[in-house]
């Protein structure tokens, strides 16, 4: 039983970084019908930022931690205006293409920056461990679980109760009747890249006390990351991040009560079972086909 | 300029539309065919796989191109005919029979693979193929019994009606090129019987080819076992050419670069299939080269420009540590990747197109006659 709580608690730890990566999915989903196959690149990125600003530079890990959000909020919005704007409105198949391209641009380009070792941030509750009873939770792995559950409930708020939100919402119904009413699409588009890159860079620097930050980690990461969004139901923002979780506690019972190689396929035959059973997942809508 | 008149449909199907295609296939084949006997032994390794890569592209496009079904998973296709070859080889299958095993094993597997894929579209698709690669490698790296997991299998060297066929004679090379040529032919004529036409109507719009009485479901089904057992049967050469295989050779990585092939080939025509294959197995002994070659030559520049021998020394060498940095290939592929997406949606054949056109309506050629039309109205999550 003991056990039990244990895998469940890391398993919903590791769920909470998966995620925050569909998060990102999602946002850039939901405003522009875009997946950014780069997502869990812009993570990786986000936390080689953090091992920059904490690690190299010996700042402040809360002053590093939020340097490197606001500079990859600005890498978003670049990264959205080079590659992605060029091409709103053509298949999404090009839009895939090219994000998958600027995933491996980035991974490229960071290792030969940062190399290829792993790296560690120092980190506040790197060290600490929470004892109740004979159950041993590791700090980093709540600082996880609580910030995704903030950054959740801020993002859903966000989405459904300001004015950019749903701005942002209309954009992604229709982007030229968005534009009629007024709504300045191409600045939304930039600020939904913005901040799923900033969701994406939590990600990293609140992983790096557990798995370690390398140039591979965003695809490795990534690749998990599309069974919790479709899970959850693309498109919506608490079903990414139960989508996560579930996937993560799925693959950490996986691991630890079936053999060996079980727990690397176990999300993606759940993804599979999913898009067979139910494509719209646990929290979308269904839509109906309109000829 | 040659003005075609068709009066019929027969007119419209023909393999060559008029004797210049002949004329210039039959140059493009007679130069392959002496091709062993000019070309060195590392190029005619490296024609192997361009015959290769574009057999898959080939098989890709029918998918992806002219079904419009995205796969991210050929790598997978690819690993079991492979595998299957190697498999059936223990055994002394004769090569044509675990040829064509592995390829009927593979297209039965497609069709598997394409019956849930008829719910899925668009990026739940791309999704659900890449998560099939990955089970099929998982599955690869731990069957031990049949696939020797991670140590990988050896492949025998291929032996035709008695006849060993090395993996770098000649022969083994005429081989892939009539593989190659066979593919390509039986995809044309594919392409226009009625199968291919329902292919391209389901591609351009899946309701209309229902409304016009296309069964959507079969011939999705049928496209993917297709295009699957074309993957098979490159399989089998591939782990020939390689004669080791290994899980870790059929990786998303490679399932990705299928994709460039066709991306940069161009996704409408089958000459994209091979301009794209050769783009891609070429570009490693390019970048070689560019290794070995760049630094002197930016050094001879910078001298010629009066820099001091110091100065030159210092830049080649600069440039060398430059050139070997280790991610600097896959840097390459990202940036080919976004350029190719962003300026030239059609690829290498599409620019053939266009310098072809310019040339033919100088000096009235006009740019908008190959723009895409932007869509933003429409969402695609309702289609």
């Amino acid at each position: 039983m003991l056990d039990f709580v244990q895998q469940l608690v890391s398993g919903v730890a590791l769920g909470c970084v998966y995620g925050l990566i569909a998060l990102g999915f999602v946002l850039v989903y939901k405003a522009t019908e875009v997946v950014n196959f780069a997502q869990g690149d812009l993570m990786m990125l986000g936390g080689f930022f953090a091992f920059t600003f904490i690690g190299m530079m010996g700042l402040n890990y809360w002053i590093g931690f939020a340097g490197a959000v606001a500079a990859m909020a600005l890498f978003g919005m670049l990264a959205e205006r080079v590659v992605v704007r060029p091409i709103l409105g053509y298949p999404q198949f090009s839009i895939i293409m090219a994000t998958i391209g600027l995933g491996y641009f980035l991974r490229s380009v960071a290792g030969m920056i940062w190399g290829t070792d792993d790296l560690k941030i120092e980190t506040p509750f790197s060290q600490g461990v929470l004892r109740i009873g004979s159950l041993v939770l590791a700090y980093d792995k709540l600082s996880v679980i609580a910030a995704t559950m903030i950054l959740c409930t801020l993002l859903y708020l966000f989405f459904n109760k300001t004015t950019l939100g749903t701005a942002m919402r209309a954009s992604s119904e229709n982007m030229l009747a968005a534009y009629y009413m007024g709504i300045p699409v191409k600045r939304v588009v930039s600020v939904v890249w913005a901040i799923s890159a900033a969701v994406a860079t939590c990600a990293g620097v609140l992983l790096a006390p557990i798995t370690f930050i390398h140039s591979n980690v965003g695809l490795v990461l990534g690749l998990k990351a599309f069974p919790a969004a479709v899970l959850g139901g693309f498109g919506s923002i608490p079903g990414a991040v139960v989508g996560g979780v579930l996937i993560g506690v799925i693959e950490s019972m996986a691991g630890f009560y079936l053999p060996e190689g079980w727990k690397d396929v176990a999300p993606y035959l759940v993804l599979l079972a999913v898009l067979l059973l139910k494509p719209e997942g646990l929290f979308g809508h269904h839509v109906r086909k309109k000829v | 300029m040659r003005f075609l008149f068709k009066t019929d449909y027969e007119d419209d199907i023909k393999l060559f539309p008029h004797s210049g295609y002949l004329v210039s296939y039959g140059i493009l084949l007679a130069l392959l065919l002496i091709a062993p006997f000019v070309l060195s032994s590392y190029l005619m390794s490296q024609l192997v796989f361009v015959c290769i890569y574009a057999i898959v592209g080939v098989a890709l496009l029918i998918l992806t191109g002219f079904t419009g079904q995205a796969s991210l998973g050929h790598a997978a296709f690819l690993a079991i005919g492979a595998y299957t070859a190697a498999y059936l080889q223990k055994y002394n299958v004769p090569f044509p029979v675990y040829f064509l095993a592995a390829g009927g094993l593979t297209g039965i597997i497609g069709a598997m693979v394409g019956f849930p894929a008829l719910r899925l579209t668009g990026i739940y698709l791309v999704i659900a193929t890449i998560s099939f690669a990955l089970i099929v490698e998982e599955i690869l790296a731990r069957w031990e019994s049949v696939t020797h997991g991670n140590e990988g299998m050896r492949v025998k060297t291929l032996s035709l009606l008695g006849v060993t066929v090395p993996r770098d004679s000649p022969t083994f090379y005429f081989l892939c090129l009539s593989v190659l040529v066979l593919t390509i032919v039986g995809t044309l004529n594919l392409l226009r019987s009625p199968t291919g036409r329902a292919f391209v109507a389901i591609r351009d719009s899946e309701t209309a080819a229902r409304s016009m009485g296309v069964n959507v479901a079969l011939y999705k089904v049928k496209s993917f076992a297709i295009s699957a057992a074309i993957t098979g049967f490159a399989g089998v050469l591939f782990a020939h050419k390689l004669s080791f295989i290994s899980p870790e050779m059929f990786t998303l990585q490679l399932s990705i670069e299928f994709i460039i092939v066709i991306l940069i080939g161009g996704t409408f025509s089958l000459h994209g299939a091979v301009l794209g294959a050769i783009f891609i197995v070429m570009i490693d002994p390019f970048l070689t080269y560019l290794k070995d070659d760049m630094p002197g030559m930016i050094a001879g520049i910078a001298a010629t420009f009066g820099a001091s021998t110091a100065t030159a020394g210092n830049i080649q060498s600069k440039v060398a540590a430059f050139a070997s940095l280790n991610g600097l290939k896959g840097a390459i592929y990202g940036i080919i990747i976004v350029l190719f997406v962003l300026f030239e949606p059609l690829g290498l054949y599409g620019r053939w197109l266009k310098i072809k056109l310019f040339f033919q309506l100088f000096p009235l050629y006009k740019r908008a006659t190959f723009k895409r039309q932007k869509i933003y109205v429409k969402s695609e999550r309702n289609r």
